[in-house]
C-alpha cells in the first residue's frame, strides 16, 4: 500500500518533472524567508505578501524551466550566452545607473538586468563547451573556456558588481573544477593568485577599496562608517545566543540598529531572534538542498547534464558561504543576498530557474532509467 | 593522467571522474559549513556575554530627570518665583540631515525672527552636550499646531513640555532673588569640581544670582533617571525603569512682597537703596536697588545686545547697590561715634563745644566748614546727634585719631562682609593707615580723620553695612547677620533658617549706648531734630539719623559723562531709622544717589515707608 501511494506520489511529482526531496528544501527555505522577512520588516504585512508573491513567482519558473527539454537547453547554450553578452555590452553602453552602479538595461517595454541572466547563461555555456569534448578535458579547451568565462565576469565587475561577477567566476570555476581540471593547475593557479594578491593592493586597488579592505579586517577601526554594519550584524548574532531572542523579539533588527536587515543582513535577524539552534537548522536545510544537488548531478547521463547541475548546486552553495561569512566577518562584504532566504525578487527567480534546470535534469534521468 | 586524442566518449570513466570531483566538492562543502558553524558558535556561545552587553548599550539609553527647581514665597506665602509650562520648540543638531535648511524651513513656518535665529546660535554655542538645543523657548499655541501638523517634515526637530523659572514680580525682587540661566562652561567646570554634574545631567538653569544663587543646593533637588528602550533614531521605543527626581527644596524668604513693591514703586526713577530689616534677628523685610532689570530676560537666554546696554548703562542696573554699592555714611555714624568718644573719655554727656560754623587744625590754615555755616554755638553730645553738627565731630575725631576709630568701627562691621544670604556683596572701605599705604602708598593725613568724624573721606560703606551697624547700636552692641531667607521646606516639613550673629560691641559704660539712642530718638522727636519735620504727626514713635554726603563719584568709583557733572556733585541722601523708638521692630536704611539732603529727602521717604509699613503690619495682624 505505502510503496503503491509512494510510486503514485512519485509519479505525480514525475509529471510536474519535479524532485522530491530538492522541493521539499526549497519549500522549507520559502517558509523560513517568509517568516524571517516578517520580522526583518518591522512586521510589515505588506512586505511580506509582496514576499510571499514573489515567492510563489519564482517557483512558477522553476516549474516553467523544468518543462523544458533539455536538448533544448543545451541546444540554445551558447546562443543564450553570446545574448546575454550582447546584453551586457548594452548595459555597458546604455545601461541605467542606480546607487552608483550600472546594472540596468531600458529595452523600451521592460528593464532588465542581464547579469541575472548570465547567472544561468555561463554555466550553461561552459558546460556545453567542455561537454563537446570527453572528459577529463584538455588544456586548451579548459584555456579557452576559461577566456570565454572571463568577458561577462570582467563585464560585470565593471558595472561594479563585484558579488554578482564574483559567482559568476565561481559558476565557470566550478565546471572547469568537475571537468577534471588537473590538479596541478589547480596548485599552479593557486600560486598565481597568491601572487597576484599584492600586485592588485599596491597597484591596481584604489584607496576606498584598500580602505574597505581594511575595514573587513578590523571593522572597529571605523565603527560609525563601513565599519558600521558588521559590527551591529556580529552584534545581533552574538546576542542572539544559543536559543535566539525569540521571533520578533531581536532588538537590534526590531529597533533598526541592524542595516539592510531584510536583504543582506537578513542572516543576522535570523540569528538573533533564532539563536544557534535556528542557525544549525538552517545550515541543515541548504547542506540538505546542496548535497540533493550534487546527488542529482552525480545521477545524471550526460556530461553536460553532470557538469551544469554541479555547476549550479556549488553556486547556490557559494551564495551561502558569501553572505553568511559577510555577516558573521568572515568575509568582506560585497553585496550578496541569503539565497531564497533575502528579501527581494530578482535573484530569487534567477535562482528557482536554476533550480528550475535542476528538477529537469533530475526528472529526466529518471525517465530514461524507466523506460 | 592519459591525454587521449580521439574523442571516444568512456561514459564510465566519465562518472567516475564527475563522482570523485564532486565527492572532493561535498568534502570541501561540509567542511566550510563546520566552519561557518564553528565561527557562529564562536559568536553566539563563546562571545555571547559581550555582544549580549553591547546590543544592550545600543538599546537601552539612560536619560536623566531633571527635578522641579524649588519655589519662592515671601514670608506671607506668596510666590515670588515660579515654574511654568511651556511648549519650547528643540532641535538636536546631530539628528539634522541639514541644518541650514531646516532653519530656513522653520523660519518660514513659524515666523522666527532674525534675533530668534541669532539666539538659537547662541544657544547651540553655549549647549555643553550634544544635546537637544532650543529654537523658540516659548511657543505659542498656534506655532504649536502649525509645527505639530508638518512635524514629520523635520527630523531632529520636536516639541517638548518644560518648566521654565517665571518671576511675576519682575524687576522690584531682582537683585534680592536673582534669577536662573542657562549652564555655561563654568558652571560646568565648577560643578564638575564639586562632583555635582552628574546631579545636573538633565537640568538646563542655575542660579546666578541673589537667593537663586546662594540657595542653588537646596532649589535644585536631586536628578533622577529613566531607562528607556531606544531605536536607532535615539526615539523612545518604552520606558523600562523610573527612578523619580526628587524636586529641590520651597524657600520662604522674609521679604514682604507688598512692602517691597511699594518700596521700589516709591523710589520712582531715583537712584539707589533701601533696606527695611528686623534689628532682633537680621530678617529683612525688602531690600531694593533701583534701578533695576527684568530677571525674566536672563531665564529665557538674553541677547548680547539687551546684556550690553545692561553692562554699559551709566547707572549700572546690574549692581546691587544694597550690598555692594559703596557710599560714604556721612552723618548717619555720628551716634557711632559719639559712643566711642565717650568711651574713650574724650567727652562726657555733658561736655560741650563752642561751634563758629567751622573747625582748624591747629596751626593749618584750612577750615573745614560745618553745614550750618553761622554755626551751632555750644553744642553737647545730644545736640551733636540731634542737629547733626559738623564741628563736634571734627573735633572729637581728631582727639580719637584714625587708628581707634578704624579699629572700634570694625566692630559694627565696617569694612567687612555683613554674611547676608547672597553672594554679590562688597566689604567697601573702613579707611586704615595700612589701607592707605596699600592702596596710595601715602602716609594718612591728620586732616583725614577730621572728615572721618562725618563719615567722609575715604570711609565708604554699604547700605546693609549701615543697617547692620544701626542695629547693632539699638541692640546695645548686639550685632545680627542679615538674612533674607526665613525657612527652607521640602513640603511635609518645614526648616527655620539659623539665626546668627556676629560678635558682639563690648563697652565698659552701658549708659553711653542710652545717650546715643535718646539723641536718635530726638533727631524725630525734638523741633530742631534734623527728621523732625519728616516725622511729624506719625502715628509711630521712631528714631535715626539723617545724612547727607557730598560725593566726587558714584557708588563704586564710575566716572560719568561730562554733562552728567551737575548731577554728579549734588548730594546722597541717607536716612537710617528704626521704630518704634522703644523696643525697635524695624530698620530703615535709605540711600538715595545725587538726590539732596537726607533731611529734605531721605527722610520723608523713610516715613512714607514707615507709614506703610505699620499700616500693613495692622492690616495682617487684623486677619
Amino acid at each position: 500500500m505505502q510503496t503503491s501511494e509512494e510510486r503514485q506520489r512519485n509519479r505525480w511529482l514525475q509529471r510536474l518533472r519535479l524532485d522530491g526531496p530538492l522541493l521539499c528544501g526549497l519549500l522549507a527555505l520559502a517558509a523560513i524567508s517568509a517568516v524571517t522577512v516578517f520580522s526583518a520588516s518591522g512586521q510589515d504585512w505588506a512586505m511580506t505578501e509582496r514576499q510571499l508573491i514573489r515567492i510563489g513567482l519564482a517557483f512558477v519558473v522553476m516549474l516553467a524551466v523544468a518543462q523544458v527539454p533539455l536538448d533544448t537547453i543545451q541546444r540554445f547554450s551558447l546562443p543564450i550566452f553570446s545574448a546575454g553578452v550582447v546584453l551586457l555590452l548594452g548595459v555597458l553602453l546604455f545601461g541605467e545607473s542606480s546607487k552608483g552602479a550600472q546594472r540596468w538595461l531600458n529595452l523600451g517595454i521592460v528593464t532588465i538586468q542581464p547579469s541575472e541572466l548570465m547567472k544561468l547563461a555561463v554555466p550553461m555555456a561552459i558546460a556545453w563547451f567542455i561537454s563537446q569534448q570527453p572528459l577529463p578535458a584538455r588544456k586548451r579547451r579548459l584555456a579557452a573556456a576559461f577566456l570565454l568565462l572571463m568577458i561577462p565576469t570582467l563585464m560585470i565587475a565593471n558595472q561594479p558588481d563585484l558579488g554578482t561577477s564574483l559567482l559568476i567566476a565561481s559558476s565557470g570555476i566550478f565546471v572547469v573544477f568537475l571537468a577534471g581540471i588537473s590538479w596541478r593547475l589547480i596548485a599552479f593557479f593557486a600560486v598565481l593568485v597568491g601572487s597576484f594578491v599584492p600586485i592588485l593592493w599596491s597597484f591596481l586597488m584604489r584607496d576606498y577599496q584598500r580602505q574597505r579592505v581594511l575595514t573587513f579586517l578590523d571593522p572597529e577601526r571605523d565603527p560609525l562608517g563601513a565599519g558600521y554594519q558588521i559590527i551591529q550584524s556580529k552584534i545581533a548574532i552574538g546576542s542572539g545566543g544559543i536559543e535566539g531572542k525569540g521571533w520578533l523579539q531581536g532588538t537590534q533588527s526590531q529597533l533598526e540598529f541592524l542595516p539592510e536587515r531584510h536583504t543582506d543582513f537578513i542572516f543576522s535577524v535570523y540569528s538573533e531572534e533564532f539563536g544557534l539552534l535556528g542557525v544549525i537548522l538552517l545550515l541543515v536545510v541548504y547542506g540538505f538542498v546542496v548535497v540533493r544537488g550534487m546527488q542529482i548531478a552525480m545521477r545524471a547521463q550526460r556530461v553536460y547534464q553532470k557538469l551544469l547541475a554541479g555547476s549550479l548546486t556549488l553556486t547556490f552553495f557559494i551564495y551561502v558561504l558569501v553572505n553568511i561569512g559577510m555577516v558573521s566577518g568572515l568575509l568582506p562584504v560585497v553585496g550578496v543576498p541569503l539565497p531564497l532566504i533575502s528579501y527581494g525578487g530578482t535573484s530569487m527567480v534567477t535562482l528557482m530557474a536554476g533550480f528550475g534546470l535542476l528538477m529537469a535534469i533530475a526528472t529526466n534521468k529518471r525517465l530514461v532509467m524507466h523506460s | 593522467m592519459i591525454k587521449r586524442r580521439a574523442p571516444i566518449r568512456d561514459h564510465q570513466a566519465e562518472a567516475a571522474l564527475f563522482a570523485s570531483r564532486s565527492i572532493v566538492a561535498l568534502v570541501v562543502v561540509i567542511a566550510v559549513f563546520a566552519g561557518l558553524l564553528f565561527n557562529m558558535y564562536h559568536l553566539q556561545v563563546l562571545q555571547h556575554e559581550q555582544y549580549q552587553t553591547r546590543s544592550n548599550d545600543n538599546r537601552i539609553k539612560v536619560v536623566p530627570l531633571a527635578p522641579n527647581r524649588g519655589l519662592i514665597y515671601d514670608r506671607r506665602g506668596r510666590i515670588l518665583a515660579e515654574n511654568r509650562p511651556v511648549l519650547s520648540l528643540e532641535i538636536i543638531p546631530e539628528r539634522v540631515p541639514d541644518l541650514a535648511d531646516t532653519l530656513r524651513r522653520l523660519t518660514e513656518l513659524l515666523e522666527l525672527t532674525e534675533q530668534q535665529l541669532a539666539q538659537f546660535e547662541e544657544n547651540r554655542r553655549r549647549e555643553r552636550r550634544f544635546d537637544q538645543v532650543s529654537v523658540l523657548e516659548r511657543l505659542t499655541e498656534q506655532q504649536a499646531a502649525r509645527f505639530a501638523v508638518r512635524q514629520h517634515e523635520f527630523p531632529g526637530v520636536s516639541i517638548e513640555a518644560r518648566l521654565i523659572r517665571h518671576y511675576p514680580h519682575g524687576e522690584a525682587l531682582t537683585h534680592a532673588l536673582g534669577y536662573v540661566a542657562k549652564i555655561n562652561r563654568n558652571d560646568v567646570q565648577r560643578l564638575r569640581a564639586n562632583q555635582q554634574d552628574a546631579n545636573y545631567a538633565a537640568t538646563r538653569t542655575i542660579g546666578k544670582l541673589g537667593i537663586e544663587r546662594f540657595y542653588e543646593e537646596q532649589l535644585h533637588g536631586n536628578v533622577g533617571s529613566q531607562q528607556i528602550e531606544v531605536d536607532i533614531r535615539g526615539r523612545a521605543v518604552r520606558t523600562l525603569s523610573v527612578q523619580p527626581p526628587i524636586p529641590g527644596q520651597d524657600l520662604i524668604l522674609e521679604l514682604d512682597l507688598e512692602l517691597q513693591q511699594y518700596v521700589y514703586d516709591l523710589l520712582g526713577d531715583m537712584r539707589g537703596s533701601i533696606i527695611l530689616m528686623d534689628p532682633r534677628d537680621g530678617a529683612i523685610r525688602a531690600m531694593v536697588s533701583k534701578p533695576s532689570f527684568d530677571p525674566n530676560w536672563f531665564v529665557q537666554g538674553i541677547s548680547n545686545e539687551q546684556y550690553r546696554s545692561l553692562l554699559n548703562s551709566r547707572h549700572s542696573p546690574l549692581l546691587n547697590r544694597s550690598t555692594q554699592g559703596g557710599y560714604p555714611p556721612a552723618s548717619t555714624i555720628k551716634p557711632h561715634l559719639a559712643v566711642l568718644a565717650l568711651e574713650q573719655g574724650i567727652i562726657t554727656p555733658q561736655s560741650k563745644i563752642w561751634d563758629p560754623g567751622w573747625f582748624e587744625i591747629k596751626g593749618v590754615d584750612h577750615r573745614y566748614r560745618d553745614w550750618l555755616s553761622w554755626g551751632h554755638g555750644w553744642v553737647d553730645v545730644d545736640t551733636a546727634i540731634v542737629e547733626s553738627c559738623d564741628t563736634f565731630y571734627y573735633d572729637i575725631a581728631l582727639q580719637m585719631g584714625i587708628d581707634t576709630i578704624s579699629e572700634h568701627m570694625m566692630q559694627y562691621g565696617f569694612g567687612e562682609l555683613t554674611g547676608i544670604d547672597i553672594h554679590e556683596e562688597a566689604a567697601a572701605v573702613m579707611p586704615t593707615r595700612g589701607w592707605k599705604r596699600a592702596r596710595f602708598n601715602q602716609p594718612w593725613y591728620a586732616g583725614e580723620t577730621v572728615s572721618i568724624g562725618i563719615g567722609q573721606s575715604y570711609w565708604t560703606s554699604t547700605p546693609i553695612q549701615l543697617a547692620v551697624a544701626t542695629a547693632t547700636l539699638i541692640n546695645r552692641g548686639v550685632r545680627p547677620v542679615p538674612r533674607l531667607l526665613r525657612s527652607i521646606s521640602d513640603g511635609h516639613v518645614e526648616l527655620p533658617a539659623v539665626v546668627e550673629q556676629k560678635p558682639p560691641v563690648v563697652i565698659k559704660n552701658q549708659a553711653n549706648w542710652d545717650v546715643a539712642i535718646r539723641a536718635m530718638n530726638r533727631v524725630v522727636s525734638s523741633i530742631k531734630g534734623t527728621a523732625h519735620r519728616a516725622f511729624n504727626g506719625a502715628s509711630f514713635t521712631s528714631g535715626g539719623k539723617t545724612g547727607t554726603a557730598q560725593v566726587r563719584s558714584i557708588a563704586q568709583g564710575e566716572t560719568y559723562n561730562a554733562e552728567e557733572i551737575e548731577e554728579q556733585y549734588r548730594d546722597n541722601a541717607m536716612y537710617m531709622g528704626y521704630a518704634p523708638a522703644v523696643n525697635p521692630e524695624i530698620i530703615i536704611m535709605i540711600a538715595v544717589e545725587n538726590a539732596g539732603g537726607g533731611g529734605s529727602v531721605a527722610a520723608p521717604l523713610a516715613r512714607q515707608i514707615l507709614d506703610y509699613y505699620f499700616a500693613l503690619e495692622a492690616a495682617h495682624a487684623n486677619l
